[in-house]
């Protein structure tokens, strides 16, 4: 899933300075899952905001709802009245929510309360970790399973390069080398060979290299 | 002759080849370059100029290499996979050729995080072994990488990669270091030995599969001028190994910095002895000067 963590507090509360009613969206994706952006964190969002604006001895005024995920137009279609009524829109969901709010409502400004990091899973209970670099070419394969794209901080293909020592990677003793973690797995599985075999440079253009991607379904489609 | 390379001679003829390695400067003069150049011409095979290593801006590789070139020292840029895509590499391997460069050593790169610019994006457009692959392709298959023709002036390149005995996993370094062979280097230079052991372990391992005879290996020294610089290698630089025993014996001295140089040429005339090491590297980091004395005193200097 796709992992987000919330922006600082003060930072939000500068997007929507020149604002006296928000509507805060929530969504019961990703981002509720863990724990950034669902319903009980859309709440404590908009009381923050409200107490932060009253100090200032200012009024805001909140509405909290959440759309059950940002990403679908047929949950994000019902909230049409709420955003008529606010003068701006706070988003809990990744910056795919945001987006596809800010497309739906062209009249109005919506502003991210997330910081969208990765797309992983939990390792356990509040600790997430990034495992796709969604490069669009999943080559797992050939690695036992570890994503050297995004697990690699060079993403090198022919690793493990001269930094690795100890199974961590050269930028910090608490990262594991994900090429390590790929010589373990492949022995494990005895197919080592498979890193022996040159592996020839990755073709990005399957990446965000090659420009906002898309997928289309036939059979999906109305 | 593959390449237009005079350290490309030196090792096909069998002769012990020398190599240092010099840092260009955090500013736009060469003035320390041609010093360096004329300090060092004729003591050395070969001189790599490093590609803004630790991630830290310096002057450019190619542009110190050409400073060198001019002075009578023949370069080895380094390349990175760091800074560049496949595009400006090849088109900055092509520009280089043409200002006289021969040597190029392919190499991934330290990663920014701690360099002088951390907040940068780094490219790792391809790994070091792609990069080998790509300068071997331009120069034998006459092709870019893109598998496009080079209808002339294909630039040819004497092909070096790097060998690290000390990471991780001991046992796949060897393997690594053939398929950067397989890949298309002609030659290799190693990471920093203190532990010769290790080295020795490696070097085995290196003859059981052949490899010294495919490859030339110039082996890492580098002197070190202080048991607290020691220490510091031993404790913070990913990728080195520096033995108890080697810091003890700098402790026990006074004068650590002659001690220093002592070890070093005591390696150096070590490793000479290895069947299948071809030369040295020597990286006096921040110690270029102490290069003539070091060859001097190994007995290296064979003009
Ligand atoms: S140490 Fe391992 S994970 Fe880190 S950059 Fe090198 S190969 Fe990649």
């Amino acid at each position: 899933m796709i992992i987000a963590e919330p922006k600082p507090i003060q930072e939000v509360a500068e997007y929507i300075k020149e604002y006296h009613k928000v509507l805060v969206v929530g969504c019961g994706g990703c981002t509720s899952v863990c724990l950034s952006g669902g319903e009980t964190e859309a709440d404590i969002l908009a009381t923050s905001l409200r107490i932060l604006r009253k100090k200032e001895g200012q009024k805001l005024e909140t509405v909290v709802t959440t759309a059950t995920r940002q990403c679908e137009p047929e949950f994000i279609d019902g909230l049409k009245e709420l955003v008529d009524e606010a003068e701006a829109v706070i988003s809990l969901g990744c910056g795919v929510g945001v987006q596809f709010l800010a497309e739906r409502f062209q009249e109005k400004w919506v502003l991210p309360a997330l910081n969208t990091i990765l797309a992983g899973g939990t390792v356990q209970p509040g600790q997430w970790e990034e495992r796709c670099g969604l490069c669009g070419d999943c080559q797992l394969h050939l690695t036992g399973g570890i994503c050297p794209v995004i697990r690699c901080a060079k993403s090198i293909q022919n690793g493990p390069c001269g930094g690795s020592q100890n199974g961590v990677c050269e930028i910090s003793t608490e990262m594991p080398c994900a090429w390590q973690l790929i010589y373990e797995k492949l022995t494990v599985l005895n197919r080592l060979d498979l890193m022996l075999a040159y592996r020839p440079a990755k073709d990005w253009s399957k990446e965000r290299s090659g420009g906002p991607r898309k997928m289309k379904r036939e059979d999906a489609a109305l | 002759m593959k390449s237009c390379s005079g350290l490309e001679k030196v090792l096909t003829e069998g002769r012990f080849a020398v190599t240092a390695e010099i840092g260009p400067p955090k500013h736009a003069s060469a003035e320390k370059i041609i010093e360096y150049a004329k300090m060092l011409k004729g003591w050395v095979d070969a001189v790599n100029i490093t590609d803004n290593q630790t991630a830290i801006v310096r002057l450019s590789s190619i542009a110190a290499g050409v400073h060198l070139y001019n002075n009578g020292v023949e370069p080895v840029i380094q390349v990175t996979c760091r800074d560049r895509n496949r595009i400006a590499m090849q088109s900055d391997l092509m520009g280089a050729y043409s200002l006289g460069m021969c040597n190029v050593l392919c190499l991934s790169g330290d990663h920014q995080k701690f360099g002088n610019h951390p907040q940068a994006k780094n490219v790792y457009d391809v790994d070091s072994i792609q990069l080998i692959d790509m300068v071997r392709g331009m120069r034998d298959d006459k092709k870019f990488q893109c598998g496009e023709d080079i209808k002339e002036h294909q630039p040819k390149y004497f092909i070096g990669a790097v060998a690290n005995p000390f990471a991780d996993p001991f046992e796949f370094r060897v393997l690594r270091l053939e398929k950067k062979i397989n890949a298309g280097a002609d030659f290799i230079q190693t990471q920093s030995i203190f532990d010769m052991n290790r080295f020795e372990k490696f070097m085995n391992m290196v003859r059981q599969r052949g490899l010294h005879k495919k490859v030339h290996i110039l082996a890492g020294v580098t002197p070190l001028k202080s048991a607290r610089a020691a220490r510091f290698i031993q404790k913070n630089v990913a990728g080195m190994i520096v033995p108890d025993e080697v810091i003890e014996r700098m402790e026990k001295v006074e004068d650590q910095k002659g001690e220093g140089i002592k070890i070093a040429t005591e390696q150096i005339q070590q490793l000479k002895k290895i069947e299948g090491v071809a030369g040295v590297h020597i990286m006096a980091i921040n110690w270029e000067d102490m290069v003539p004395e070091i060859v001097e005193k190994a007995g290296l200097k064979n003009y």
